[in-house]
Order: C-alpha cells, then sequence, then structure tokens
C-alpha cells in the first residue's frame, strides 16, 4: 500500500526545503519527494493536498499523559488521541506519573500503553532521580534499553547542584540529554503566580523571574563543566531567554524550548483568580513575551513544546491557592504556533523548525524531516482555516485551558503516521 | 439608594460615588447605634451568614451586630464547627449553605480571591471580610469614614500606612479607597515588606518611618505578624519596633492636627508604643465604632431594597 500526497507546499527545514511537491510514502517510509505530477497515481491512495501545506510530523516534546495513575485526568490514550487531533504524530511523556517512571518497568508499561492505542508515538522520558525525590541516580542505563530519549525531574526541580553534575555526567554515559525544570523551589515559596504588578495587586504570593533564572544560570553553567547535553524547559522569562542565549555564543551543549501560553499570555490572564491560568512556570509579562519572541526567532529558543497538563475540576475548580498548576495545549499548540507565523514573528519553515526538526533533533527521534527513506510521520496543514477553540470539543478528558473561545487561523487537516493516515479533519 | 451590585468583593471595583454612598448612609445609621433601643426593623426578615475561616473577634461580631441592629437574622459558621475539616470544598459547602436561601454571605477566607470565586457560583449576595492578603473592604470603609469625621473631607490628604504592606489585606483596600478619594498614600516599611510594584498602585514607597510620617494627615499603622520571622522579612522584634513602630516623638513631624489608625489587633509596644495607641492623636476605638455603621451601610445598601 503507498500513499501519494499530491500538490503541497512542502516545508521541511530538515532540507531547507519550501517548494510545492508530490511527496511519495511507501512501506512506511518516504520513498520520494518529486516536483508535482512526476510521481504517477495509478493504484496509490492519493491525499489531494493542494492549498495545503506538508511538513514533517509535528513532535511535541513536552506532554504530561497521567499514565500511570491519574486516569482520570488522562490516559495514553486520550492523550495521543488529543495529540494526533492536534497535528502531532508524537510527544514525548514526562515522567510524573504514580509511580514515577524511574524505572524500565514503567517505561515499557507506557510504551506497551502508547502502542496499544495506536495512534501518536510516544517517547517516555524518564527521572533524573529516584521518585523524582532528587536523592539518587535513577538507572539510566536501564531506561535507556527500555525506551527512555531523555531524563527530567519535571515539576520536582533539581535542587542539588551536584545531584545535578552527576546526573548531566551520569546521562552523557549514555547519551541521554537531560531537560532541566528550572526551578528554585526556595526562591518560589508558597508563590501562586509571577512576581509583579498583577500578583501585589491580586494579593497573590508571587513566583519571581529570578526563581527561575538563577536555575536556567547554575545548569548552563554545569553543561560548560560537563560537556553534557542540557534542554532547558518551558522557558517563561526575558532572563532565562538572555542567559541561554550567551552560554550558546560560548558554545554550551543547550537547547531549550518555550510553550505557547508564554508567548500569547501574561501575568493579566490570572485576573479573575482564573485558575486555568494558573501555571508554573507562570505567566509572566508583556516584556517577557516580546523576548521570548525574540529568542524563537533568532534560535536561541530551539523548539515549541506544550507542557500539556490535564488536570480536572477536583484539581481546578477551587481557590486559586489550591489549585493545581498546568494547562492543556495538545489541541492548540499548532494554532497558537501559527498565530505568530501569520503576525511576522516567524517564518512557516522556522515554525516547523520548532514543533518538529529540532524537538527530532534534539531527542534524537526518528522523524522531523520528509528526506526519502525517512520514517513517514507527516502532518498536514491548512495555514488558513479559522476556527474557535471549544474545549468542550477536545479529545482530552481534561478541560484546564484558557485559551477558551479564541479564534485561531490554521489547522491540521491529515495526521499520518508511519506512512498511515491516523487521523483525519472532518470536512465541512 | 442601592449599589448596582450583588456582593461587594473589593474596593478595587468600588467607584468613588459608590463609595461616597456608602459613606452617607453609615453616617446616616451611626445614630442608631447610641439610641437605648439600637435596633431599626429594616432588614426584618432577611437572613445574613457570616462564614469565617479564619479567627477573627471584632469583624464577626461588627457584622453580627450591624445585621442584628438592622433586625436581619444572623447565623456564624466558624471553620472549627464546620464542614471544613472534613474535607467539604469550599464551593460544596458554600452551595449548601445557599440551599438554606440566605440573603447574603459574609465570608472570610484565607485564600485570596476565595469570595470571587463563591459570588460567581451563588444568586445570593457575597461581602469579602478579608481574603487572604488580597482586600479587606469593609475595613477601608470605615476608615474612610473615620478619617472623614476627624477631617471633613478625604480629598488632599497625606496618609501614612506604615508595616508590612506586602501580606496585608487592609492596606490594599486602603490603598485603592484613598486614592480613589483623592488623598495621596504613602506606604512605608522594610524592603522585604514593601514591594517596588505597589507603584503601580499609585502610592509612594519610603522605607523610613520618619519621612512617610513626614507633613502626613493620617497615620495608618498595620499590626505586625509574628510570624514573618520566621521568613526573614525581618530580624528582631527589637530593631522593627526601633525603626518602625510609632513614638510620641514621631507625631511632631506629622501634620498638627495628625489622626493615628490601627486596624486592630494591636500588638502594644512593637508597631504602636502604647502611649501613642493610647493617645489622644488616636482614633483606634472610633474605628471600630464606625465599624458597625458601615457594615450595617453595606448590609443595607445590598439586601435591603424591595421592603
Amino acid at each position: 500500500m503507498s500513499l501519494l500526497i499530491t500538490g503541497g507546499l512542502v516545508v521541511d527545514p530538515s532540507q531547507d526545503l519550501e517548494e510545492v511537491r508530490d511527496l511519495l510514502i511507501e512501506q512506511g517510509r518516504i520513498a520520494a519527494l518529486e516536483p508535482p505530477g512526476r510521481l504517477p497515481s495509478e493504484g496509490r491512495q492519493v491525499i489531494d493536498a493542494q492549498g495545503l501545506v506538508v511538513t514533517p510530523g509535528l513532535i511535541d516534546m513536552h506532554v504530561h499523559l497521567r499514565e500511570p495513575g491519574e486516569e482520570y485526568k488522562e490516559t495514553i490514550a486520550t492523550g495521543t488521541l488529543a495529540a494526533v487531533r492536534g497535528g502531532f504524530t508524537a510527544v514525548a511523556a514526562m515522567p510524573n506519573t504514580k509511580p514515577v517512571n524511574d524505572n524500565a518497568a514503567t517505561t515499557r508499561f507506557i510504551l506497551d500503553q502508547a502502542r496499544r492505542a495506536g495512534l501518536a508515538r510516544v517517547y517516555p522520558v524518564a527521572a533524573i532521580s529516584v521518585g523524582l525525590k532528587g536523592e539518587a541516580l535513577a538507572e539510566y542505563a536501564d531506561l535507556k534499553a527500555a525506551g527512555a530519549v531523555a531524563l527530567s525531574d519535571d515539576g520536582r526541580p533539581v535542587m542539588n547542584a551536584l545531584l545535578m553534575r552527576r546526573a548531566l555526567e551520569y546521562a552523557h554515559t549514555f547519551e541521554l540529554p537531560i531537560i532541566s525544570h528550572a526551578e528554585d523551589l526556595d526562591l518560589r515559596a508558597d508563590g501562586v503566580m509571577h512576581e509583579g504588578v498583577v500578583s501585589v495587586r491580586l494579593g497573590l504570593k508571587g513566583i519571581p523571574a529570578a526563581a527561575e533564572e538563577v536555575m536556567v544560570f547554575r545548569d548552563v553553567t554545569l553543561a560548560q563543566l560537563t560537556g553534557a547535553r542540557l534542554h532547558i524547559a518551558h522557558v517563561s522569562t526575558a532572563g532565562s531567554v538572555d542567559i541561554i542565549r550567551r552560554a550558546k555564543a560560548a558554545g554550551v551543549p543547550v537547547t531549550a524550548e518555550t510553550a505557547p501560553h508564554y508567548f500569547h499570555l501574561t501575568e493579566e490572564a490570572v485576573e479573575g483568580y482564573d485558575t486555568n491560568a494558573k501555571v508554573n512556570p507562570p505567566l509572566r509579562t508583556t516584556a517577557d513575551i516580546a523576548a521570548i519572541k525574540t529568542g524563537l526567532a533568532d534560535g536561541t529558543l530551539d523548539a515549541i513544546a506544550s507542557d500539556h497538563a490535564p488536570h480536572s475540576s477536583l484539581e481546578k475548580d477551587l481557590e486559586f491557592v489550591a489549585a493545581a498548576f498546568g494547562l492543556i495545549g495538545l489541541e492548540t499548540s499548532l494554532g497558537l504556533t501559527l498565530q505568530l507565523v501569520h503576525e511576522g514573528v516567524i517564518s512557516l519553515s522556522r515554525a516547523v523548525a520548532l514543533l518538529s526538526t529540532n524537538p527530532a533533533k534534539i531527542l534524537r527521534l526518528p522523524g522531523g524531516t520528509l528526506a526519502p527513506g525517512a520514517v513517514a510521520d507527516v502532518t498536514i496543514i491548512d495555514l488558513h482555516q479559522q476556527w474557535q477553540v471549544d474545549v468542550h470539543s477536545f479529545a482530552s478528558k481534561s478541560r484546564n485551558c484558557p485559551f477558551q473561545g479564541w479564534r485561531l487561523k490554521g489547522k491540521p487537516r491529515y495526521t499520518i503516521i508511519g506512512g498511515q493516515l491516523v487521523w483525519q479533519a472532518d470536512q465541512g | 439608594m442601592q449599589l448596582r451590585r450583588k456582593d461587594l468583593l473589593g474596593i478595587a471595583e468600588l467607584t468613588a460615588e459608590e463609595i461616597q454612598l456608602i459613606l452617607d448612609t453609615a453616617d446616616s445609621l451611626k445614630e442608631i447605634s447610641t439610641r437605648p433601643i439600637k435596633k431599626v426593623p429594616t432588614l426584618r426578615g432577611k437572613t445574613v451568614v457570616t462564614l469565617f475561616y479564619e479567627p477573627s473577634t471584632r469583624t464577626r461580631m461588627s457584622f453580627e451586630i450591624a445585621a442584628k441592629r438592622l433586625s436581619a437574622d444572623t447565623v456564624n459558621l466558624t471553620v472549627a464547627a464546620s464542614s471544613a475539616v472534613k474535607g467539604e470544598t469550599l464551593a460544596d459547602t458554600a452551595y449548601n449553605l445557599e440551599a438554606m436561601q440566605p440573603d447574603l454571605l459574609i465570608i472570610r477566607h484565607q485564600a485570596s480571591g476565595a469570595p470571587y470565586y463563591l459570588a460567581q457560583r451563588l444568586k445570593c449576595g457575597v461581602v469579602n471580610a478579608g481574603d487572604g492578603l488580597h482586600e479587606h473592604p469593609t475595613q477601608a470603609l470605615l476608615d474612610l469614614m473615620t478619617v472623614r469625621e476627624a477631617k471633613g473631607r478625604l480629598s488632599g490628604l497625606k496618609v501614612a500606612i506604615i508595616g508590612d504592606i506586602a501580606h496585608s489585606r487592609v492596606a490594599r483596600s486602603n490603598i485603592w479607597a484613598f486614592t480613589k478619594m483623592g488623598s495621596e498614600v504613602t506606604v512605608a516599611g522594610p524592603a522585604t515588606m514593601l514591594p517596588p510594584y505597589l507603584a503601580a498602585m499609585g502610592v509612594r514607597l519610603v522605607y523610613s518611618l520618619e519621612e512617610a510620617v513626614r507633613g502626613a494627615d493620617v497615620i495608618m499603622m498595620l499590626r505586625l505578624q509574628l510570624e514573618r520571622m520566621g521568613q526573614w522579612y525581618l530580624s528582631t522584634l527589637r530593631e522593627y519596633s526601633a525603626t518602625f513602630g510609632l513614638a510620641p516623638k514621631h507625631l511632631a513631624l506629622a501634620k498638627e492636627d495628625v489622626i493615628i489608625m490601627h486596624p486592630g489587633p494591636i500588638n502594644r509596644g512593637v508597631e504602636i508604643s502604647p502611649e501613642v495607641a493610647d493617645g489622644p492623636y488616636s482614633v483606634i476605638l472610633e474605628q471600630v465604632t464606625n465599624g458597625v455603621a458601615v457594615r450595617m451601610a453595606v448590609l443595607l445598601l445590598l439586601i435591603g431594597g424591595g421592603t
């Protein structure tokens, strides 16, 4: 069975390509990429992609699928359905499940569940420390053998600098990147939103930008010391962008991601004590948004990841201080990123690099390219389709999305994984 | 006259006209408390529930007395006796209370925004009796009333608020209240308790008590929460008292007719010396008296319609 995608604008930063091409998929791999009309369509399933954009499958390198342990918030099946509906062919799943993914058995369980779901590829990120407790190193060799692609204590940052140093070195041994959730817990204290004019007005305790920045600085310094690969998760402040830019200029092996809420929302979103806007790191200021946009455009920030963090009403329908941190993003991430393209902040090719090529490179995943021979993970996007965010239509089990009602332009039309058409938007 | 709102959640959302209306109403109701029979039938048949998740003596009593003087029925629910200790959520507690059809819910809660959370979900009116670090609107209203009685006006006054501004809902409500009414507000305290973002609320920040009280018409001292020491907001009580405690020597820097206010309860000898607290410039007990009148006005303006 072969699949021919005809007449689409192929945007593939891995080949520096942005031209109309026909794309042939055979046996789960990209078989050919040719100017229109050269590849015969007889006997092939054809997708007419005229007027659409064809990209390497999108990869969300930072999601929480909540399984095992919190299946009432999300399961691997519902999370990967949300992923394919959002245009993502693969996701990297963070280890703060119950039990924590700090062992090969849990890693294999996650992969088994993903296989059963048969939707987006799931790449487990395992824990840096046993139980995310910041005390002992997890078994990285075992975890890698079981299928883990990176290590992170996301949500429970490594406060001990020596442990972080050793983790970087030990991970380096097995060629695994460390993903740093950069946050100084002492400086955060009991803060619940960005420390600034809005927190002072609302009487909510603040989380200063410095709580992130001192740890970004610590970790790039340790990456420089050890030569190990470091990836900074969910960058939210102008200061962090600046530190990462300087580290890259100095040759430190660091990459970084941000999330759509950090370039679309500010601390003002918390007004009215909206718990859907309670997220960690917190929503910052317009100056931070400007710096993050610059960082996305100039290459300081390598990836956009949603930090999809499902919570039920049990965690969110509460007083602001009592509510959990986190918001969901798999089904809005592409639209919110394309907004930057429509605004002229980044090019279309750069958006695809941020959402596909670079995450694949950072985590050393198959995909992120449409070069012949590559795995046939493909996303086909209607760049101009207008739509309105409606959380009630989401495949995710959770509804904690601060973008409810937003009007966006650009939506996935087809999600193809390993040559199989896994999801297709309703026409009409 | 009525307030065109279901709830009183904060001073931030009130207009100067609404504040004026509440103060004028409070002025007219104050006399009731001096009668031999301190009761009028205005709110007969109305039910007012106080729901307090934090300990409070004066605020709750003040609301209760205010409601009773207007003939409303009052029910008091305290956290210790309530279902909160059994793990019931705030929303569930409130829905259950509302099912008993009260007219007004007066809430104090340790979470900033808790009264907003309830107001969005309940049909009955909600009055904020203090939420976390956020607002304590009736305190600010009684402070305005007290200042207006003493000065005859609220515009053009120099008001100094001194202490732990960062953690004070009284300070926040008073900053909104006095700036909306045309006064100039200066806040003072150690930088640990004085976030620079306060300037966005239209106040002047200084780190010196002396500088704050110079030329002041009104000096408002805040209660120092003693547990702040454990979080390094200050070094010792001795040093705090020596640096930011109001003593008789400071009064010479202020206007001749300065008034000294404190929301209570007082830490005598910490933020305010006994000589000042009990001295001729102090209006601290007048504030308490006016608290009843202001709360009567709030109840009347929120649920007194249609009688």
